[in-house]
């Protein structure tokens, strides 16, 4: 299988001295889904912003289907925690902000494609004022992946959503990767979720954030949130985090009653 | 690509679903608001009048609304108005113009590079520190006494709320919707027209409304210190005939001038602005 992306050596040290990550090594084959858990501070939203190109790494290099990453990349599409919806375009604009460059045609017709695969085909001509949180969320999706990017970051994306919400964008994320297949880096504080989602599942260690434990998640999909199987993949989860938090931090009591 | 060219495209995938209201077209216009701030000014007028008729006031220093009115039915009807019309909003329009561009182009680089903000922006608060009317004989000697130094005067009025609005809503503007630019990977003046622009119009508006404002305002005072022609020269005129209804009259002129001028302005961003979750009053 060939590699999507490659990130050797990462580290990221910010100028007032904090540490942010600590040298990360990980290779995600096309087409995987990775899940990146880890307590707050961990760096897994900064992991994401340097693989996004938004920021610039201290050290060690981000590599995207073979390309070294040196600022946002076309193949990489990323999904904020916020919709981030432009509120002065229609929702459908929205959609199509990534593909100024192609002619009206063909252009209308992925806006049209992406907005029905997420559900939103109706509200089309409707502002992001209009929408509700999960509403919202999906369009925010149908932009990202209406680009066809290669590679898929989500920093939280669900996080800000009521439960019921969530659960069902868990799956609709599902469907919507189906169709093109891309690699999907998740980054997530809720371990279902990751579970749901992932292939594989990547726990950080905090201060400053490296890897402590790689999980693979060996269940057919879709997978039952209250299968007994599930059930021990969340604690073999669960154990791992815990375990991420529990030494060299001075609160890792209160870091780790916050992550469970 | 032209702006128009992306505006294109923009327009047409917007046009795919025909589905639900288009967000573009115009709100049928609400007449009860506007009926209901007349109330106030019509009623004192009327009072006012009923008053001088009836002989409890003789009106001589504040004429009733049915004589300003006749000044001002004969002013319009000789053709006497009209220049002093067309004078002033000249004036005004071309300062309008002059120091609104200005104030947006230094706004906008103030904004954009720290640099630039750092050379040039405490000068400018300096000179903006100063009271506009303090230039008059300074720009008089400079530039004389015809109109160049009146639209001069009226620019640098315009300039200052201009140039700080701009500014302050360029910075203003979330750091979040700047990283979705980032991410598609527009160019600066990409990010400029698709991001920055739109996202300053509602505060861009405010300031150049404030900024029109003040144009009309200095245009009185460039007008009073010397001019044969405008809505200015009215005034000294009628003062200096002690003709209290003329100067009201000028007045009256000056505000409807001035409304229309503001109006005008809403009117043309008011299509722009619809896509704005904002607090409408109330509760």
């Amino acid at each position: 299988m060939s590699v999507a992306l490659e990130i050797s050596g990462l580290a990221k040290t910010y100028p007032n001295g904090q540490r942010a990550l600590g040298g990360i090594d990980l290779t995600v084959p096309a087409g995987e889904i990775l899940a990146i858990v880890g307590g707050s501070g961990c760096g897994k939203s900064t992991l994401l912003r340097l693989i996004a190109g938004l920021e610039t790494p201290s050290a060690g290099l981000v590599r995207v289907g073979g390309d070294l990453v040196g600022g946002p990349h076309p193949a990489v599409g990323l999904v904020f925690q916020e919709p981030r919806l432009l509120p002065w375009l229609s929702v459908a604009d929205n959609v199509g902000f990534g593909l100024a460059a192609l002619a009206a045609g063909e252009r209308a017709a992925r806006v049209g494609t992406a907005l029905e695969r997420v559900g939103l085909t109706a509200h089309a001509n409707a502002w992001p004022r209009e929408l509700s949180g999960g509403q919202a969320q999906r369009a925010a999706l149908a932009r990202a992946l209406v680009t066809r990017p290669q590679v898929l970051l989500l920093d939280e994306p669900f996080s800000a959503l009521d439960a019921l919400t969530r659960t069902t964008l868990q799956d609709h994320l599902l469907e919507l990767w189906a169709f093109e297949r891309p690699t999907l880096v998740l980054v997530t504080h809720d371990i279902e979720e990751a579970l749901v989602l992932a292939d594989r599942v990547v726990t950080l260690r905090p201060r400053p954030g490296r890897v402590d434990d790689i999980q693979a998640v060996v269940l057919s999909r879709p997978r039952d949130r209250d299968s007994h199987n599930f059930e021990v993949h969340k604690r073999r989860l669960r154990a791992a985090l815990n375990q991420s938090l529990a030494p060299d931090t001075l609160a890792s009591d209160s870091l780790t009653a916050a992550a469970l | 690509m032209t702006a128009e060219a992306t505006a294109g495209l923009e327009n047409s995938a917007l046009a795919i679903a025909a589905a639900g209201p288009r967000p573009w077209s115009l709100p049928r216009p609400d007449w009860r608001p506007l009926l209901l701030g007349l109330g106030l000014p019509v009623a004192a007028a009327l009072a006012w009048e009923a008053l001088v008729r009836s002989g409890l006031a003789t009106g001589r220093l504040l004429p009733p609304p049915s004589r300003i009115a006749v000044t001002l039915w004969k002013l319009a009807r000789t053709g006497e108005l009209w220049p002093h019309v067309g004078a002033t909003s000249g004036r005004v329009g071309l300062g309008f113009v002059l120091g609104g561009v200005a104030g947006i182009l230094s706004g906008l680089a103030a904004s954009y590079s720290p640099l630039f903000r750092r050379l040039v922006d405490p000068t400018l608060q300096g000179l903006r520190a100063i009271p506009s009317l303090a230039w008059v004989p300074l720009f008089l000697l400079w530039l004389g006494i015809f109109e160049t130094s009146k639209v001069a005067l009226i620019a640098v009025g315009v300039f200052f709320p201009v140039y700080l609005g701009v500014m302050g809503a360029v910075l203003g503007v979330d750091r979040k919707l700047v990283e979705v630019g980032r991410i598609h990977r527009l160019s600066g003046l990409d990010l400029a027209r698709r991001i920055l622009l739109p996202a300053i119009l509602p505060a861009l508006v405010v300031a150049l409304r404030t900024g029109l404002g003040l144009g009309w305002m200095f245009v009185v005072a460039a007008e009073y210190m010397g001019a044969s022609e405008g809505i200015g020269y009215l005034l000294v005129d009628g003062q200096q005939l002690g003709k209290p209804d003329q100067i009201i009259a000028a007045i009256l002129v000056f505000a409807l001038l001035g409304k229309v001028a503001d109006a005008a302005i809403v009117a043309l961003a008011t299509p722009a602005l619809r896509w704005q979750d904002a607090y409408q009053g109330g509760r």
